[in-house]
């Protein structure tokens, strides 16, 4: 059941904006009213990345008058794979900047605004207040359950998709015509419990599958038309291609939240709270384990390193001297038998959290003296062997 | 009962890479303990200490989440799946 339009119709449109988008302007159900609208319409992306760049773009090609952009990060050469939007030239340039520039090359006639800040309990009210539609492409737990809280208490609408590896998941959360994305998840999972795109990694093009279905759904909830996908979850399975379409509820237990958290960060955990325990005093840097390895190799020091990462990551760059043991194997219980006895243990992944995970469980079973290398792999790229490729 | 089970991506290296699998069950509950009986190691990851399905997971029957039926009571009817979702961040 097609819902009011969200916006109103701009006066006019100019002859130039006619032609540009003539092949709306003859689909009845957009017309000129539509096309009006979507002129009218601000609309926020948050996060140029995987999902934000087919996002914004498409928006940016339909007419919507007025983009928001929502991004703290620069462009790194390892977002090129699916983030379409930023080009080999923008490597190290701000992502909401480099987006800005690809859209007035797609329509000169879009508004950009730029946010360049971390979205956050203290802006997030502010930031949202001047659109009438947000996109949340977010990669991470705590910024999703942040800019649902915001959604609910302004009233507003937004599109949610979220992928990993071969899989997505997209919907339509606005508590006034239905539910909100914690009558989806209650609670986000303890961390290291769900890896992240950068941990496990992500289909590029899986972004235009799900960024695609979210520009849709925006198209047709500005401009009034079709079915939007609220109270329905798709998931999409891009190995299988198929797409399986679940309701959600509203949750009669869940209360809608009338206020924000103070700390979403700490909500979701970034580590457990064995695992921050744990790495409390137990942590050394990338040069210590550096000199650590001299040593090892000169006689005067004795230990084992492990890195806990997946073999395919383990494939792209790894700290010389180190065993591959995948955290996996230490939560089955299959590791520590693996392990020398008499030798002191220090654990490595990609930047820390999965090693301080497993540090818990190697205290947890007696291996007091055992310690993990902060800031992982990738600060030892960074800092120590610039020559190794990082991810 | 024959129940045809959809896997989610992250519980593949459980069922070695097998997006569906087929279990023998009546309700949810039987169909989680064949799972884990086929599977080991798979049903901590859906239930929590306490037995009751993970707040950041969901379980439906058919098109229907059974936080909102009967639970992990929930029947399953002869040829609807069980589907296992879980939630995922990722959007970068």
């Amino acid at each position: 059941m097609a819902l009011a339009p969200l916006v109103e119709p701009a006066d006019e449109l100019t002859v130039d904006e006619v032609r540009r988008y003539s092949r709306h302007l003859i689909i009845p159900d957009v017309g000129m009213a539509g096309q009006k609208r979507l002129k009218n319409a601000k609309v926020l992306v948050i996060g140029a990345g995987g999902l934000g760049s087919p996002a914004l773009l498409y928006l940016a090609a339909a007419g919507v008058g007025t983009l928001g952009i929502i991004d703290f990060d620069t462009v790194d050469e390892s977002n090129l794979q699916r983030q379409v939007i930023h080009g080999q030239s923008d490597i190290g340039k701000s992502k909401a900047l480099s987006a800005k520039e690809s859209v007035a090359e797609i329509n000169p006639y879009v508004n950009v605004v730029l946010h360049e800040e971390r979205l956050d309990v203290d802006n997030v009210l502010q930031v949202f207040a001047d659109y009438d539609l947000i996109l949340d492409g977010t990669d991470n737990f705590a910024t999703r359950y942040l800019v649902n809280d915001a959604a609910v208490i302004l009233g507003k609408p937004y599109v949610w998709g979220s992928i990993y590896r071969f899989e997505g998941q997209v919907s339509v959360f606005w508590a006034q015509e239905g539910p909100q994305y914690r009558d989806l998840y209650p609670e986000p999972p303890p961390p290291g419990m769900v890896p992240s795109c950068a941990e496990g990694g992500v289909l590029g093009v899986l972004c235009a599958s799900i960024g695609s279905v979210m520009v849709n759904e925006a198209i047709k909830l500005i401009t009034g038309i079709g079915d939007p996908l609220i109270g329905r979850l798709l998931v999409f399975d891009a190995l299988e291609m198929r797409w399986t379409e679940l309701k959600i509820r509203r949750d009669p237990h869940g209360e809608p939240p009338t206020a924000l958290l103070e700390d979403y960060e700490a909500f979701c955990g970034v580590l457990s709270d064995e695992a921050a325990d744990a790495a409390a005093d137990s942590t050394i840097s990338v040069t210590t384990l550096s000199s650590w390895l001299k040593e090892r190799e000169e006689g005067t020091r004795d230990f084992v390193l492990v890195d806990v990462r997946e073999p395919n990551e383990y494939e792209i760059n790894k700290i010389p001297g180190s065993v591959l043991i995948p955290k996996g194997e230490f939560l089955a219980g299959n590791a520590l038998s693996q392990l020398p006895q008499d030798k002191q243990v220090v654990l490595q992944c990609k930047s820390g959290a999965r090693s301080a995970e497993v540090l818990a469980i190697l205290k947890s079973a007696g291996l007091e003296d055992s310690v993990h290398v902060g800031g992982g792999v990738v600060a030892w790229v960074n800092q120590i062997d610039p020559s190794q490729p990082s991810y | 009962m024959s129940v045809s089970v959809r896997i989610p991506t992250i519980l593949r290296t459980y069922t070695k890479g097998d997006s569906e699998v087929t279990v023998e069950g009546d309700d949810v509950a039987s169909v989680i303990d064949a799972l884990e009986a086929s599977y080991p190691g798979i049903k901590a990851r859906v239930v929590d200490e306490t037995g009751a399905i993970r707040r950041f997971v969901n379980v439906y029957v058919g098109t229907e989440d059974i936080r909102f039926a009967e639970g992990l009571g929930t029947t399953v009817p002869t040829g609807q799946q069980v589907s296992i979702i879980p939630a995922v961040a990722g959007g970068c």
